[in-house]
C-alpha cells in the first residue's frame, strides 16, 4: 500500500534519514521504535509529506505523493495520523472536529455524488455520533477539546482521523504525552482498530503494544533501518548490537 | 472661572439654538463611520497580509508577495496619517481623476492605514498558534487555505482581540484629523460651535467627554466579546 523508494531528508546540513526503503502492505501493523534523535517520527511525518521528502519517492496506493505536482490533499484524506500532542481544533467542539474534514471533503465532491449540502452533513454527523459511542464519549460531543483529559482527546484524535474512512492511519507516538493512568484506554482502542483490519504505522515506546499488535517491528537508528522482523523474533532474538543494546535497556 | 456659567451658557446657546446639535451629530456620525469602515477594512487587509507574510517561502510567488507586502507595511507605517491623507486627497485622486468625498477618501486612507498596522498584530497571533493545529488540519487532507481560514485565524484573532480593541481606540482617536481633508468630524463641529461666539472652553471639554465616553463604551464591548469568544478555553 505504501512503498518507500530510497527516501532521503536532511534539515539543512542535518541528514536524519538516510536512504530508506520499505514496503508496506495492506493490513500491516508496523511498529517502529528506536532511540530518540533516530528519525522514526521524522520517517512517519514524510510518509503523509508533513516533512516534504528531501530526495525519493512514497508510493501510496500507486501514486508518487512526494512529487511536488501531486495535490497532497486528495491522499492525505485517505492517510489519517495521529500526533503526539492530539492536535485537537481547539476552537471547535468535538463533534466539530470530527465532521469538520468529512463535511468539507463532501461538499467538495458534491458534483461527482450529487448529494445535497443537508445530506452531506447528516451523514457526517451520523458517522461522527457513531464513533463518538464506540468510545463512550457520545456525551462530550458538544464540549470544547479543553474540557477532555488527554486520554480522550486522544482517542477522539483517533477516530476523527477514523471519520474520513482513511486507508491506514499513522501513529506518531499517540501514548507519550499523557498521563500513565491513560496510556491503557488509548492502547484500547488502537489494538481494536488494528483488529479491525486497519492498516497501522505506529512510532512508539510501547514494547508491550509492539510485541502484542504489531505484525512487524522496525528498529531505526542514526536514520536508518538497521532492524525488521516479526515482533517474536524481534524481541526474542535480535541480531544487530546496537538493537540489543536498545531493548537492554527499555525491557 | 467666575464667569464659567456665561460660558455655558453661551456655549448651550450655540448648541441648542444655533443648530450646533445638529453638526454634532453629523460629526460624530463620521467619525464613527471613519472609524469602523476604516477597522473593518484594516481588518481584511491586515489579515491578507499577515496570511503572506507567515506563508513558507520556498516557492517564488509567496516570496514575491512578501516583498510587496513589506514594502506597503513600511509605506504606511513610515509616515504620518495626515501625509496620506493629504497626498490621497490632493495628489492621488486629481491623478487618477476621480471624485470621491472627504469622508469616503478618509475611510479608505484609514482603512489601508490601519491595515498595515493589524497585518503585524495578526501575524503574531497567527504566530501564538500553536503549530499543531495546521498540522492538525493538514493531516486531515484540508487545504492549507482552508486551514487557516476556518481553525488557525479563528484562534488567532481570539488571541489579538485585546490589542486590536487597542488599535480601534487608537482609530476613533486620530480620526480627529480628518479636517485637513475638509471632513467633519467631532472636532469640526465642536470648533464650529466654538466659532459662533468665540467661546471655546466648554465645547472643547464636551468634546473631549465624548471621545472618553466612546472609548469606555468600547472598551466595554471588548471585554464582553472576549468573555464569549473565551467559552472554548474553558477548562474543567
Amino acid at each position: 500500500m505504501i512503498e518507500v523508494v530510497n527516501l532521503n531528508k536532511s534539515f539543512g546540513k542535518l541528514h536524519v534519514l538516510k536512504d530508506i526503503n520499505i514496503n508496506i502492505e495492506k493490513g500491516e501493523k508496523v511498529v517502529v521504535i528506536g532511540p530518540s534523535g533516530s528519525g522514526k517520527s521524522t520517517f512517519l511525518r514524510c510518509l503523509n509529506c508533513m516533512e516534504d521528502p528531501t530526495s525519493g519517492q512514497i508510493i501510496f496506493k500507486g501514486v508518487d505523493i512526494a512529487d511536488m505536482k501531486v495535490d497532497i490533499n486528495v491522499h492525505r484524506q485517505k492517510m489519517g495520523m495521529v500526533f503526539q500532542h492530539f492536535n485537537l481544533f481547539n476552537n471547535k467542539t468535538v463533534l466539530e472536529n470530527i465532521m469538520l474534514a468529512p463535511v468539507y471533503v463532501g461538499n467538495k465532491n458534491r458534483k461527482k455524488t450529487g448529494k445535497s449540502k443537508a445530506q452531506i452533513k447528516e451523514e457526517a454527523k451520523k458517522t461522527a455520533m457513531d464513533l463518538l459511542k464506540r468510545i463512550g464519549l457520545e456525551d462530550k460531543a458538544n464540549v470544547y477539546p479543553s474540557q477532555l483529559s488527554g486520554g480522550q482527546k486522544q482517542r477522539v484524535a483517533i477516530i476523527r482521523s477514523m471519520a474520513m474512512n482513511p486507508d491506514v492511519i499513522l501513529f506518531d507516538e499517540p501514548t507519550s504525552a499523557l498521563d500513565p493512568e491513560m496510556v491503557g484506554e488509548v492502547l484500547a482502542l488502537m489494538k481494536d482498530l488494528a483488529d479491525s483490519g486497519m492498516t497501522m504505522v505506529v512510532v512508539t515506546h510501547e514494547m508491550g503494544f509492539a510485541r502484542e499488535v504489531g505484525t512487524r517491528v522496525i528498529f531505526m537508528d542514526d536514520g536508518r533501518i538497521i532492524e525488521e522482523n516479526n515482533p517474536k523474533d524481534f524481541f526474542e532474538n535480535p541480531q544487530n548490537p546496537r538493537l540489543k543494546e536498545f531493548l537492554s535497556k527499555v525491557l | 472661572m467666575g464667569n464659567f456659567d456665561i460660558k455655558v451658557e453661551a456655549f448651550l446657546e450655540s448648541f441648542l439654538d444655533g443648530g450646533g446639535y445638529r453638526s454634532v451629530l453629523t460629526g460624530l456620525q463620521n467619525t464613527m463611520i471613519i472609524a469602523v469602515c476604516g477597522l473593518l477594512i484594516g481588518i481584511v487587509i491586515g489579515t491578507l497580509i499577515a496570511t503572506v507574510r507567515v506563508l513558507p517561502k520556498y516557492k517564488t510567488l509567496p516570496k514575491v508577495l512578501n516583498g510587496i507586502c513589506s514594502f506597503y507595511v513600511a509605506l504606511f507605517r513610515g509616515t504620518p496619517v495626515v501625509v496620506q491623507l493629504l497626498v490621497f486627497y490632493y495628489v492621488m485622486l486629481p491623478l487618477m481623476g476621480l471624485k470621491l468625498s472627504s469622508v469616503a477618501v478618509s475611510v479608505v486612507v484609514f482603512g489601508m492605514n490601519s491595515g498595515a498596522y493589524i497585518s503585524e498584530i495578526m501575524r503574531s497571533g497567527i504566530q501564538s498558534v500553536d503549530i499543531g493545529q495546521m498540522e492538525g488540519g493538514r493531516s486531515l487532507g484540508l487545504s492549507y487555505s482552508t486551514t487557516m481560514m476556518r481553525i488557525v485565524i479563528p484562534q488567532a484573532v481570539k488571541n489579538i482581540l485585546p490589542t486590536l480593541g487597542n488599535e480601534f481606540i487608537a482609530l476613533i482617536k486620530e480620526t480627529s484629523v480628518v479636517s485637513f481633508v475638509g471632513a467633519t468630524d467631532l472636532y469640526v463641529a465642536f470648533n464650529y460651535i466654538g466659532t459662533n461666539n468665540y467661546e471655546f472652553m466648554v465645547p472643547y471639554l464636551v468634546m473631549a467627554l465624548i471621545y472618553i465616553a466612546i472609548v469606555l463604551i468600547i472598551s466595554l464591548l471588548i471585554k464582553i466579546m472576549e468573555r464569549s469568544l473565551r467559552k472554548s478555553d474553558r477548562s474543567r
